[in-house]
């Protein structure tokens, strides 16, 4: 994931590496050499590391005569690591967003290419939690924690140099606490963890009472039970609170039994170079410098205890992410040659069941010639959709074989399969865009004499030109909510607008009226002739007029043919017949 | 874009906001006391510190001068008591800071649950019109995320605006005091880092809101994009929405790398500062330092202390300012919360005789017999939309009536007249002869049952689930609701029995189920009104036997209003009442109404067509 742009991190890395020596070696040294060296007249030590440095503004003889070069090369340093620490937070953020963004878009992309099956039982929230959240998880380890982990090493390594070059004592007096400093804190965190994921079971508690209630605000009403919520709100509530308090109580004892830890470092440190100065193995810019470091090196100690504490949470939100990612996408056909799809479909002795479970075919066989119009009737669960789900090889069949103008289906690609069937699904799904984007969908540049063609064939250019702004208008959570029909009409255009070879219609006109749906399938067996057909309906007066009727009976072909003859046999179409015919004459 | 999407709030302060959050703050005076007390003190400590180093450095460190011998010396003399007194201070300072993270906890964390409770409290008031026309997550978020917006302003907003303040003063104290010439230099750098600060925190939190924008359109973006796969797949449209994504994620990256790079920019800027400020101390402070004097090495090292941790209180300050926009704005959002009038209030009379939902008074409450009129009804939404007019109607005691009509017929509209959720805008609803506005709220649907199309239960167990309609009901009176609606059944087949959780919303509990522990929980509660709106999504055909059967049971010898979509429930209720308009088109038994041959005739055999051919397509 982090391909093509590990050079930010590593650079921002170094970045960190360049304040840190800066900040740790740099700077002590040169107030050491200022302090003793400028300022009072003792010998002049040799600190190789900075010389160089100092010779740039005059050296060490320069300063003497003039402190205010001191004060340059001082204020030089603190331009530097200001350049450091910019640098280093513009390629963090460079390096963890360009992350971010190419797990959000294999995460997408992957998803959209995932097979059919696996959206229909498809948990939309914890897909987008891992999408979201575990993205955010990751992004903010690489943005933060990875830079906290490169403070706490390059700062110590910094100060370890300066440190032993000065006085070995002392260093070990400054590193003493250092491990004691981590462990207290990582040790902490982690124990801790338990309360904090208590703190959040307690808050979607308090999450879930105050959604029931307000979405129940009728019963609430109704049974006059508002003292009871009340009551139940205010206990979740208390509970809620206390747990928080409690976390904070926690929070408190860390943050000043760890300061008290890592003061009682600082002063050990100041205690001890005073009796070293004392006894002359250091000097008072020894001392200095030492200070200086041990202030600066405490804090991220702390932090690297806390960071660590924290690893365990972001490998979790790594695999949560992987576990999508290695979900098995939808494969094209490799090689599969484009291929003309105009021309018969032949179903043989077809098999499907979907994973292991539950066989849907078990061996369905008919033909359906070029320019035919089927409609399909069937009970819910007969296989009826699955059926038109297997020409699109949206499922792909298991045995026998299917195909299109004497090609396998197998062999064709999905992505030329797919263009030339059309298929209405029984839920339409439209994108909270304008309605013109939604038909626009289907193909690009589709002119408007097009778009309006399908949406006059599908009934439903009328009614978007009665919305104030056309075609235009935002349908969705954001726009209008269009009812069941109207969806259905878009939907149909939509798909109208591919032009297709074949074309599928799940149940798609169950929400329009009788007379709607006569109007539909009217102007569309006049549009094209010679366009395969497929509806599916339990509405008769839908299915009555195609040229073969299939009736479909627990995934079987239960029968064929025309209106006229079905209806002089038993059966499931003859019943269903009667039934919505029965009353039709009363009235 | 309506008014219940977050908007962006760039007012001025707006003080009767925070006058009404002090209300919720007035509890916890003390704690707050201790919270600024805590806070100031541990200002104190920290700018003690570096004088603390400087008198370490002239006293023990540098040398010197003993006159009676003439030569320089180390005297370590004072240093025990110093050490004990360093000590002391950084024990100070933990307990400090062990005080002020326990209060500013305290008070986060109390004063958002009580504005939580408040506003809950508050809500229970509120009138049904509210909830009609306010979305459920927006009144989630006011108790949620607001809350605690509100309770972190005023607890760590509070504390890094009074530390830094203490902060700021002391050390410009202390600079005086140990040379005033620095300290004047200083305190004129202070003005620039304080004006630079405000303006980066302010275009800082601009753009961080717009990444937070960007990123709330990819969530968007992820549920479409999830939720419309299967479409996606068969326009073959999988790569232009990636396309789309992507373009997304770009605008993401600009945008949170640009926050990145504002808030990677100031922080570098403020080290700038500070350098400067230590650089002017080393240069000045160090000539004084050769030239001799009161200018001592410990002086030096405190003032270069003072001046490299300056612009932490500034930049504090500007950060707790520019979030106090955001806090306003949540305050803000939960008071209107809390200021909005119930359109729905008992007169004071009414309530000192019959209660209110607090302290019901039932001693007082006459017992209902059920006549129910609609005395010349009108009533409209405040929007204007006329949805009854001069509607009339009577109902005897235990008469059954079936509502029929389209959807937007104003069926739904008598029932919550009736319930009083709505009131009437004209005219009257008359209970056993009497005004319901003349009895509280709390009486009348305390003699109500009502059950929902969609089945509302909440999380718990089927037991507490079916208390809810009366909560003194025995084991046995519980039993005896279940099986009179014919749930006993199946709630002693669980795992659990009546012990068994039903999940978030009933959720692990089918609709069929749901229904019928709806029913045991209206029932129990023994009601003389009965409220049904019946379901019409379509359940197995055994439950739905079940439910029917269970409902005649419970509307037995009570006044009953249905409404009514199956034709075995409508069959057999005293009286239909085919609505339209708002207005009755037809009202009859049943065989009248066939007879007549109108409206219901074709409605209810449109019906039996749909109910028959659902029957043979599910078997």
């Amino acid at each position: 994931m982090t391909k093509g742009h590990l050079w930010q991190g590593v650079l921002a890395w170094l970045c960190q590496a360049g304040s840190g020596f800066f900040n740790l070696l740099f700077v002590p040294l040169i107030l050491a050499i200022i302090f003793d060296n400028v300022l009072q007249n003792e010998p002049i030590q040799n600190h190789t590391m900075v010389m160089w440095f100092v010779n740039l503004f005059g050296g060490v003889e320069g300063w003497q005569e003039n402190i205010w070069l001191a004060a340059a090369a001082h204020l030089t340093t603190a331009f530097l690591i200001a350049c450091f620490v910019f640098g280093r937070q513009r390629l963090i953020s460079m390096f963890s967003e360009n992350t971010a963004k190419r797990m959000k878009d294999r995460l997408y992309d992957h998803i959209q290419k995932l097979p059919y099956n696996y959206h229909v039982h498809a948990q939309t929230g914890d897909l987008i939690q891992r999408c979201t959240s575990d993205v955010e998880t990751t992004r903010r380890f690489l943005s933060q924690q990875t830079i906290e982990i490169a403070r706490a090493i390059f700062f110590t390594t910094a100060a370890l140099i300066m440190m032993i070059s000065l006085n070995r004592t002392l260093t070990f007096v400054t590193f003493a606490f250092m491990p004691v400093i981590f462990l207290f804190s990582y040790i902490f965190f982690k124990k801790v963890k338990r309360v904090f994921k208590m703190q959040d079971e307690k808050e979607g508690e308090l999450t879930t009472v105050l959604q029931e209630s307000i979405t129940g605000v009728r019963v609430v009403r109704a049974f006059g039970r508002a003292r009871v919520e009340v009551d139940k709100f205010v206990e979740k509530n208390n509970e809620f609170k206390t747990l928080q308090f409690r976390q904070m109580k926690f929070l408190a004892w860390f943050w000043s039994a760890s300061d008290l830890l890592c003061f009682a470092q600082i002063v050990t440190t100041f205690v001890v170079g005073i009796y070293l100065t004392h006894s002359g193995d250091l000097t008072m810019g020894g001392l200095i410098a030492f200070n200086t470091a041990a202030w600066q090196m405490v804090w991220p100690i702390r932090q690297l205890g806390r960071v660590m504490s924290g690893f365990a949470t972001m490998q979790v939100a790594i695999d949560r992410i992987y576990e999508v990612l290695d979900e098995p996408a939808e494969k094209d056909t490799p090689g599969a040659i484009a291929h003309d799809l105009r021309g018969d479909i032949v179903f043989d002795n077809v098999q499907f069941a979907y994973g292991d479970s539950r066989q849907i075919f078990n061996g369905i066989s008919f033909t359906v010639k070029k320019g035919e119009t089927i409609s399909v009737l069937g009970a819910t669960g007969s296989g009826k959709s699955t059926l038109m789900l297997l020409l699109l090889r949206l499922y792909d069949y298991k045995g026998g074989s299917i195909t299109v103008n004497g090609k396998e289906l197998r062999t064709i690609s999905k992505e030329h399969l797919r263009k030339a069937v059309g298929i209405v699904l029984q839920e339409p799904f439209l994108y909270s865009r304008t309605i013109k984007n939604n038909l626009e969908m289907a193909k690009e540049d589709v002119s408007q004499d097009e778009m309006f063609d399908a949406t006059r064939t599908a009934s439903a250019h009328g009614f978007i030109k009665e919305f104030e702004e056309g075609y235009d208008t935002m349908v969705g959570e954001r726009g209008v909510t269009l009812s069941g029909g109207q969806k259905q009409r878009v939907a149909i255009a939509r798909t109208l607008i591919k032009n297709s070879e074949m074309l599928i219609f799940d149940d798609s006109l169950s929400a329009v009226d009788t007379e709607t749906d006569a109007q539909i399938r009217d102007a569309l067996s006049k549009r094209n002739k010679d366009v395969t057909t497929f509806i599916i309906s339990q509405r008769i007066t839908t299915l009555m007029n195609a040229d073969r009727i299939f009736v479909i009976e627990e995934g079987k072909l239960a029968d064929v043919g025309t209106h006229s003859e079905l209806i002089e046999r038993d059966g499931l179409y003859k019943r269903i017949w009667d039934i919505q015919s029965m009353l039709e004459a009363e009235m | 874009m309506n008014h219940f999407e977050e908007q962006e709030y760039n007012k001025g302060f707006d003080a009767k906001v925070w006058k009404k959050l002090l209300q919720f703050c007035m509890r916890y005076k003390g704690i707050f006391f201790v919270l600024f007390l805590s806070a100031a003190l541990l200002a104190v400590a920290g700018a003690v510190y570096p004088m603390m180093v400087r008198y370490a450095i002239d006293n023990f460190v540098d040398l010197q001068f003993v006159e009676a011998t003439g030569e320089y010396v180390r005297n370590l003399d004072g240093l025990p008591r110093f050490i004990a007194f360093l000590g002391g201070l950084m024990a100070f300072q933990a307990v400090c800071v062990f005080v002020f993270i326990y209060t500013a906890g305290k008070i986060e964390n109390y004063v958002a649950a009580d504005v939580r409770e408040a506003t809950f409290h508050h809500i229970q008031n509120l009138s049904f019109t509210y909830f009609d026309n306010t979305p459920t997550g927006w009144i989630m978020a006011r108790l949620t995320s607001d809350t605690h917006g509100i309770g972190n302003i005023l607890s760590w907003g509070f504390l890094d605006v009074v530390h830094s303040i203490f902060m700021l003063i002391f050390y410009i104290v202390f600079m005086f005091i140990i040379d005033w010439r620095l300290a004047l230099v200083m305190l004129a750098i202070m003005p620039i880092l304080a004006i630079i600060s405000i303006y980066f925190q302010r275009i800082l939190l601009k753009a961080h809101r717009e990444s937070r924008k960007k990123n709330s359109k990819i969530t968007a973006s992820y549920n479409e994009g999830i939720t419309g796969a299967k479409t996606t797949k068969t326009l073959l449209r999988e790569y232009r929405n990636y396309e789309d994504f992507m373009g997304l994620t770009g605008a993401m990256r600009k945008a949170s790398v640009r926050a990145a790079t504002i808030s990677g920019l100031y922080f570098p800027i403020v080290l700038s500062f500070a350098g400067i400020a230590v650089a002017i101390i080393l240069g000045q402070g160090g000539t004084w330092v050769i030239a001799g004097g009161t200018f001592t090495f410990g002086t030096l090292t405190a003032f270069m202390l003072y001046a490299g941790s300056m612009s932490e209180p500034i930049s504090q300050i500007a950060r707790v300012m520019s979030e106090m926009q955001g806090a306003q704005a949540s305050a803000e959002r939960t008071i209107s919360l809390l200021e909005s009038t119930p359109d729905i209030v008992d007169r004071p009379d009414v309530i000192e005789k019959y209660g209110d939902f607090e302290n019901p008074k039932p001693e007082n409450w006459e017992e209902i017999e059920g006549r129910i009129t609609f005395d010349d009804v009108t009533f409209r939404y405040k929007t204007g939309e006329q949805v009854l007019s001069h509607f009339s109607l009577d109902v005897k005691p235990g008469e059954k009536i079936a509502l029929v009509g389209e959807t937007g017929s104003g069926k739904s509209t008598i029932i919550n007249l009736l319930c009083r959720f709505y009131e009437p805008v004209e005219g009257c609803v008359l209970i056993d002869g009497v005004d319901y506005r003349e009895r509280s709220q709390i009486w009348l649907q305390s003699n109500l049952g009502y059950v929902l199309q969609a089945p509302h239960l909440f999380s718990g167990s089927i037991r507490e689930n079916i208390r809810y309609g009366n909560l003194e009901a025995t084991e046995d009176e519980i039993i005896e609701a279940a099986k009179t609606v014919d749930a006993y059944d199946f709630i002693t087949k669980m795992d659990k029995g009546f012990d068994s959780d039903v999940g978030e919303g009933g959720n692990r509990l089918s609709t069929g189920e749901k229904q019928l522990i709806s029913f045991a929980r209206a029932i129990i509660k023994n009601p003389a009104i009965f409220v049904l709106d019946e379901a019409t999504s379509s359940i197995d055909t055994q439950t739905e036997a079940k439910i029917q059967a269970a409902i005649f049971k419970i509307l037995e010898g009570r006044t009953s209003f249905i409404v009514a979509h199956r034709l075995s429930t409508i069959r057999h209720c005293d009286r239909i009442l085919v609505i339209d308009n708002g207005r009755i088109l037809e009202q009859g038994t049943h065989r009248e109404l066939l007879a007549q041959k109108g409206h219901y005739h074709s409605l209810y055999t449109n019906q039996f067509k749909k109910e028959e051919l659902e029957k043979q397509l599910r078997n």
